[in-house]
């Protein structure tokens, strides 16, 4: 019964996870989230069937049934994840908050299996992560000063940076966290959100050579201290935020470049400077000379994971994950290979590149520059850090360590991704607003002219509309489609 | 009307938008080719990665599975693993010695057909309902059962004639590629693999454990003259039939000297009598008027200096011809001797490919896998490696080597009921004069070549008089049976 059971599971997590991802990429189809509502509503059935025949299969292969108990409070959550945003927040996007929960129970299921004591930390720090995530839609949505930040942002970023530079513990070869009563920080995490918000506010009002200059000093502190601390992998998705947002800001292609080869130097030098650096490297190009060292034996553990599970993986608890060292946290796509397949695990990377192009569908239909560059640096950050850690884990490029956000083990991860939504689906918000907009104001541009300063951040994009209002709902993001 | 009204906005729109959309495409393009490679990596290495010492998932798969057996292709166990009352498993080998370097064995690591299909082997594909009623009793799942190309009485035969002597014989299909033989001596009983493990590694002497037919690497001597030959035809496509040389029995070119096995004087020679006879005198000359950058380029077609494109372990046979190549090499490397080696498979892949019209037929010793329920899990078929030579380069070579059967070196093999085409060959080796290897590569019948053989037997003297009569018992067997 239980080899009946796990065979005919690995086949059907499969199927609902690849229908699930079609869908994910079938609501772009349509413009309007009442159109998307069926999607939506297919999409968290095959979650929630996901997420159940996996905890079945969980049960049959431990022959525990205590993990039932766990299933449910997993499964209250994210119905309440799911409930609550759309309650309180109707013009939310659903794919982001459907995504959300669905990388959130892909995280639960493996972890539960690889180290069950990590998993229900894990979900206790999720929760707590969903409340907070919960509200932070309202404040993004309300709080207008946001924008006037700047130097807040900055000074705090540098400061908790340095803070674990000084006093950081070493983590295989970085310092990175610190620890406050037990629990343990690691600042980068949240820095990042920061580090976005900095970079919008200074570039939003004008982006000449001397914003850009300004700004990129204060990029260049948050990077170097990151390398001093060693932790190349932030200090990489830090500097590649920073050249993506300047460059969609001043839409200048000179400065992609002059990142480019700003990037190739930092990078020669970082390689040249740092030990660790060539041992990844090396690593990286034939890890199977270096099997014996710690550099190697990671990375060629990960790939023996990937490479023995094939399209349909070895089923749960079928495979050995836990041979990869850190396997919950850096390599947690290796283990989701091996034991559900190749299949599932593309499938994960599409789910990613879906929640992705839903933020940058979002930037690019908010008219406020302030609010489109922080989705912009919100998306790449979330995109690129997805890129590190699942491309270093197959020796896709040089391993550096990130986790794979709402997934991989670690609280501080967790709760920045889910901050990170959930700031996206305030921007979602603004943007719905801003398209209703040119309504209300032709409503109000009887009664009052006055009013229309302030909205005049951004005068090239209303002036041109502002005769012409009717369904410019749909114009913003259709034009995705367009292109 | 009002679409027309829309169309100015939606272009200023798509403008303005121009930087994130190409950040988008750049990403979304990035991780399409990741998924991809993810996926091409681990189908691709997933057989290779699970025979990785470091790989801890092999020894859950023994622990789950029961390993399969190793057949014959006329459905003989060559190997399996028995279960005795207490639950100890053994690996049995029927056929003791005879399999020692083609099957293998498969503790004190792998060789032969044990670590070629070592994935098949430890793999179940057993039906479900089986694998389910195993679970039921507490017993492991059988693994897949290879079956290869091996022939019994072939190899028996072809290990008798071989009898005390060193050495080595391979058995192949030129049409195929299929190897229906495989010899190594000395050889050793891989059932008692454990037990005589440290006298096989401390005896560096008579290497027990090389296989010789795929990595042993001999001087080819005479039998190189296919190809030394085959390189005269290209260059003189249209001349080499009015090739003719006076043998002296040797020939010199300042201090160095090459003379004709045992102080022959051939005489007035043709080029295909210089071949049939193996007049190294007369191969020295043909030598010494060749191109060498082409001959270099005709040494790389024929797989020289490289990774044969075989699924096992085999050694690279080394060939030194460069541009400033000295005659006196020259003259060496155009009878087979100086720094060239070979190894036996090698040669039967040249012969091979002269017996079938020039195209190499990768060699290959699985023929399929197969479950506990007698269901196909994996097919091999045979595939083409290339051209390795034009179809009238193979029949001109052809022919010589019908004439040396004919008239030449190896007539013992004329006047049988098949016939037969080779080249003979003794090698040279060491410092002691005289001492050689016995070579000889061929096929038959020789208009329709259905099986090629070579053999080498170490320090036995000449191919002719100790190589060819193994041919001819293995012929007999073939064709007689």
């Amino acid at each position: 019964m239980e080899l009946y059971v796990s065979e005919f599971s690995k086949y059907v997590m499969a199927l609902l996870i690849a229908l699930y991802t079609y869908e994910c990429f079938a609501v772009f189809r349509y413009e309007d989230e009442e159109r998307r509502n069926g999607m939506y509503i297919r999409q968290n059935l095959l979650m929630f069937a996901f997420h159940f025949s996996s905890f079945l299969v969980i049960c049959f292969e431990t022959g525990d049934i205590t993990y039932l108990f766990f299933y449910a409070f997993q499964e209250i959550i994210l119905y309440a994840a799911i409930a609550l945003f759309r309650m309180l927040y109707p013009k939310a996007n659903r794919l982001i908050v459907n995504n959300m929960c669905m990388l959130l129970s892909i995280g639960f299921v493996i972890l539960t299996r690889l180290n069950f004591k990590s998993a229900v930390k894990q979900f206790i720090i999720v929760t707590g992560s969903l409340v907070i995530a919960l509200i932070i839609p309202f404040f993004v949505h309300k709080f207008k000063f946001l924008k006037s930040l700047k130097w807040v942002y900055a000074l705090v970023g540098i400061a908790a940076l340095s803070v674990v530079m000084i006093l950081g513990q070493t983590t295989y070869g970085s310092k990175l966290s610190y620890s406050i009563a037990g629990i343990t920080f690691q600042p980068s995490e949240f820095v990042k959100i920061l580090f976005v918000f900095f970079v919008a506010s200074a570039l939003y009002k004008s982006s000449g050579f001397f914003e850009v200059f300004t700004t990129a000093v204060i990029a260049a502190a948050h990077v170097i201290v990151l390398v001093i601390s060693r932790d190349l992998g932030s200090a990489l998705i830090f500097f590649i935020v920073y050249v993506l947002m300047v460059f969609v800001a001043t839409k200048n292609f000179l400065y992609l470049f002059a990142g480019a080869a700003g990037g190739s130097l930092a990078a020669y030098i970082a390689y040249s400077v740092f030990n660790h650096v060539q041992i990844r490297v090396q690593a990286w190009q034939d890890p199977w000379s270096l099997i014996d060292s710690a550099g190697g034996y990671q990375i060629t553990q990960s790939l023996f994971a990937i490479s023995s599970g094939g399209w349909f993986g070895l089923g749960l608890y079928k495979g050995t994950p836990q041979s990869i060292p850190v396997v919950e946290a850096d390599f947690i796509f290796s283990a989701i290979a091996e034991e559900l397949g190749i299949i599932f695990a593309i499938c994960l990377i599409l789910i990613c590149v879906s929640c992705f192009i839903m933020f940058m569908n979002t930037s690019a239909g908010l008219n406020d520059k302030f609010y489109q560059l922080t989705a912009f640096g919100l998306g790449v950050t979330y995109i690129f850090q997805v890129f590190l850690t699942i491309g270093g884990g197959t020796k896709f490029i040089p391993l550096t360590g990130v986790t794979l956000p709402l997934i991989s083990y670690g609280g501080s991860s967790v709760l920045t991704t889910l901050i990170m939504f959930s700031v996206i689906e305030g921007l979602y918000m603004i943007k719905q607003d801003e398209s209703e907009l040119p309504k209300k104001r032709k409503r109000k541009k009887q009664s009052s002219n006055k009013k229309r300063r302030v909205y005049a951040d951004n005068e090239e994009g209303y002036s041109s509309i502002s005769d012409d209002d009717e369904d410019y709902n749909d114009k913003i993001g259709r034009n995705f489609e367009d292109e | 009307m009002k679409t027309n009204k829309n169309n100015k906005p939606i272009k200023k729109k798509k403008k303005k938008n121009r930087e994130i959309m190409l950040v988008t495409w750049g990403f979304t393009l990035l991780f399409l080719v990741m998924a991809g490679y993810i996926a091409y990596y681990s189908v691709t290495h997933q057989q290779e990665l699970i025979n990785n010492s470091y790989n801890g998932r092999q020894q859950m798969l023994l622990a789950q599975n029961r390993r399969g057996s190793i057949y014959s292709a006329d459905g003989n166990i060559l190997a399996r693993t028995v279960v005795d009352g207490e639950g100890n498993e053994k690996r049995e080998y029927p056929y003791q010695n005879l399999f020692s370097h083609a099957v293998g064995y498969a503790t004190n690591g792998r060789m032969g057909v044990e670590a070629q299909a070592n994935y098949y082997l430890i793999n179940s594909n057993a039906p479900l309902s089986q694998k389910a009623s195993l679970d039921v009793v507490g017993e492991k799942y059988p693994g897949d059962d290879v079956y290869t190309s091996l022939d019994v009485e072939l190899q028996e035969v072809a290990s008798k004639a071989l009898g005390v002597y060193q050495g080595a014989i391979i058995v192949t299909e030129p049409e195929t590629g299929r190897i229906l033989a495989m010899v190594s001596k000395p050889d050793f009983n891989p059932e008692r693999i454990e037990s005589i493990w440290d006298d096989l590694i401390s005896d560096s002497e008579s290497s027990i454990l090389l296989n010789r037919v795929t990595q042993g690497l001999y001087p080819p001597g005479s039998t190189f003259k296919i190809v030394t030959a085959l390189e005269y035809i290209r260059e003189n496509p249209d001349t080499w039939q009015n090739y003719s040389y006076q043998c002296t029995g040797s020939i010199t070119r300042g201090e160095d000297r090459i003379q004709c096995y045992h102080g022959s004087v051939h005489g007035s020679v043709s080029f295909s009598k210089s071949f049939a006879k193996s007049c190294n005198t007369s191969f020295a000359n043909i030598g010494l008027s060749l191109d060498r950058s082409s001959f270099e380029n005709t040494l790389n077609s024929l797989l020289f200096n490289q990774e044969l494109p075989v699924a096992f372990t085999s050694g690279i046979s080394r060939v030194d011809v460069t541009e400033n190549i000295s005659d006196a090499d020259m003259m060496q490397v155009s009878i087979g001797q100086g720094t060239t080696s070979i190894t036996p498979l090698q040669l039967n892949m040249i012969t091979c490919a002269i017996a079938n019209e020039g195209v190499l037929m990768k060699p290959y010793l699985i023929d399929y896998v197969q479950n506990s329920a007698g269901n196909k899990v994996k097919e091999f078929s045979p595939s083409a490696y290339g051209k390795l030579m034009s179809k009238e380069e193979a029949d001109i070579l052809k022919q010589l080597m019908e004439n040396v059967v004919e008239e030449g070196t190896a007539t013992r093999l004329k006047g049988l009921s098949y016939t037969a085409a080779g080249k003979t060959g003794s090698a040279e080796y060491g410092t002691v004069k005289g001492d050689s290897h016995a070579w000889f590569t061929g096929f038959a019948p020789a208009d329709d070549p259905k099986i090629a053989v070579t053999i080498i037997i170490e320090g036995a003297g000449a191919g002719g008089d100790y190589a060819v009569p193994i041919a001819k018992r293995i012929f007999d067997q073939y064709f007689n049976s």
